[in-house]
């Protein structure tokens, strides 16, 4: 059975139709995909943890589930999870040194939606430390590689859940996107990914980041299955005092084909300098299909504000950051300096050695830009600039139901490029943070190959307007199929094709 | 804008975070590098706009104060790197400065 699966290429759906028509136990599945981890993960490194044995007690569960006839769109379903969505019972580690041994004591409200579906966990995937970073290469325990091109990264810092997902780990992922930490690897990998609206999933037991920023989010092979996610961890949560009391639509619902009647802008600012050109062509393209599908684009839409974006958030994310992190002292949970009887000096030591080098370095300009004297000079004026940005983009959807935009300005980047200038890797996010910035939502969809690696194209929604962002991904596809376009991992011969 | 060692060292004792000798040098060159490109934030015009904290604002979020389910002491103190029956061991803090 396992061999006739094509797990790289199998999807939510076509995965719980096999489960529903008993043509595949859960066990079967979640069998497959462990095989499939033990072949690919030595090559890619995706996954900090691999929870075989709980997967495989959760397929049972799950097969039982299924077996009484009221199995839900994900039950059964291997999922891989960003290593900074606390599973119970789980190892959750940020990909960090001072989270390194830290087992939480309950699920995230997402994994506990998941759970009560019977979704199998099949592990949890490689990120840049505690999520700050565009390509995984910051992770404290190892890179993942893109297995589109293993000398390439496979962005960050939800890489390992992009990774998974494409090279066939997991039949979907989760992760997360502070500044696009979803959508960027979706695009850098060829994979569907979408941040949704601020305070759509509730954030409790996601290790915070930067708090007003921060997002939960579906990767997945196409968008079909992003919408049976979402229909499962959307929602409000009493534990997340963000969480907006809306009521979950039927995210389904939304996917038909064809765009008649929608007006679609191009905002001319994301096309921005150092933007690969081959990159801006595939995007251009992409607007053309949406033309034929019957929307209406318009090429001269402009953000003046968006310039700012990046200076704006590099300040706002780290001033959280600063303060989110204080949490980490070593004593409560997490790593801890034993060497001193001294108090400042276990701290400053615990914080030395557990943090890596990025983190430290948003830390130290957090602080900065809180800090006396500092605080009206960059804070304030940040969220200033915060606001005029939500402003035009407010602005902008009393014309337009969506935008699109590349959602990087490259295609994946090779390992060590960037590592030893934060400025060039900031800038790789260019695209993808003015959308946390102003708490939108959006969604990164393939949309083409530039010498055979992935571009990945973000559109753009108003508040709540997950259903209209992903109903044109949907349209796209259905006439694209870049999005079926699976990595052959070379070094692994025949036995992963 | 030129951070000065002295400067470093402030910030990274506010924050108190250990750095190395190096991480010092390369932090005072980094972050002197990346304040230098958000000046441009400063060419903005931000008169009379009110600030943002929160991208979808909710104001007084209250939910019903009632008793339930909560970690058990043994999961609580589960990950406490030092403890002593049932509490979280920490060092001395009186004398210290």
């Amino acid at each position: 059975m396992n061999s006739t699966i094509d797990i790289d290429k199998l999807t939510i759906h076509e995965a719980h139709e096999k489960l529903k028509n008993r043509d595949l136990s859960s066990v079967e599945l979640t069998r497959a995909c462990l095989e499939r981890i033990e072949h690919v993960e030595p090559v890619v490194r995706a996954m900090v943890t691999i929870s075989a044995e709980l997967a495989l007690c959760q397929a049972e569960e799950a097969d039982r589930r299924i077996a009484s006839g009221e199995s839900g769109s994900l039950t059964g379903v291997p999922v891989l999870v960003k290593d900074n969505i606390c599973t119970r019972g789980i190892r959750t580690t940020c990909s960090s040194k001072m989270l390194e041994n830290f087992v939480p004591p309950y699920d995230a409200t997402v994994v506990e939606k998941m759970k009560d579906q019977k979704a199998v966990v099949i592990g949890k995937s490689n990120m840049d430390e505690f999520a700050m970073g565009s390509s995984t290469e910051n992770s404290s325990l190892f890179p993942t590689r893109n297995p589109w091109d293993l000398e390439r990264v496979p962005g960050g810092s939800s890489g390992g859940s992009a990774v998974g997902v494409t090279a066939g780990e997991a039949i979907y992922a989760l992760g997360s996107d502070t500044g696009g930490s979803i959508r960027q690897p979706a695009g850098f990998c060829n994979v569907v990914g979408m941040r949704p609206t601020y305070g759509m999933v509730s954030r409790y037991g996601l290790v915070a980041f930067a708090s007003s920023l921060d997002q939960i989010g579906p990767l997945t092979k196409d968008v079909t299955d992003c919408a049976l996610v979402m229909n499962v961890i959307a929602g409000h949560d009493l534990r997340d005092s963000t969480s907006v009391p809306r009521s979950v639509p039927d995210y389904t619902k939304c996917l038909v084909p064809g765009l008649r009647g929608f007006r679609i802008g191009v905002p001319k600012e994301y096309f921005v300098e150092g933007m690969q050109p081959e990159v801006a062509e595939a995007i251009r393209k992409a607007a053309v299909k949406l033309e034929d599908l019957g929307a209406e684009i318009d090429w001269e839409v402009s953000l003046p504000y968006t310039p700012y974006a990046l200076a704006a958030y590099y300040v706002i994310a780290p001033s959280e950051a600063s303060a989110n992190l204080a949490r980490y002292d070593g004593v409560k949970y997490g790593f801890s300096y034993a060497d001193t009887a001294s108090m400042w000096e276990a701290l400053e030591k615990t914080r030395e050695y557990g943090f890596g080098p990025e983190v430290k370095r948003r830390i130290m300009l957090g602080t900065y830009a809180l800090s006396a004297g500092y605080y009206d000079a960059w804070y304030l004026k940040a969220q200033k600039v915060r606001t005029l940005i939500r402003r035009e983009f407010d602005q902008a959807f009393t014309e337009y139901d969506a935008l699109i935009t590349p959602t990087s300005p490259t295609v994946p980047f090779k390992i060590g490029d960037k590592v030893d200038d934060p400025l060039q890797m900031y800038l790789s996010d260019v695209c993808t943070l003015p959308i946390n910035i102003a708490g939108i939502p959006a969604i990164s969809t393939p949309a083409g190959f530039v010498n055979d690696l992935p571009v990945g194209m973000q559109i753009i929604g108003k508040p709540f307007s997950e259903e209209t962002i992903m109903r044109i991904a949907y349209a796209f596809n259905e006439v694209t199929d870049w999005h079926k376009r699976r990595p052959i991992l070379k070094d692994q011969g025949a036995s992963c094709g | 804008m030129k951070l000065s060692r002295e400067e470093v060292l402030r910030i990274a004792m506010l924050a108190r975070l250990g750095l190395s000798e190096e991480e010092v040098e390369r932090f005072k060159e980094q972050l002197s590098h990346i304040l230098d490109s958000f000046e441009i934030l400063q060419k903005v015009d931000t008169t009379d706009v009110p600030p943002t904290t929160q991208p979808i604002p909710l104001s007084n979020v209250l939910r019903r104060d009632e008793v339930a389910d909560s970690l058990t002491l043994g999961e609580v103190l589960a990950n406490a790197p030092q403890k002593q029956d049932e509490f979280i061991k920490v060092r001395a803090v009186l004398g210290e400065t």
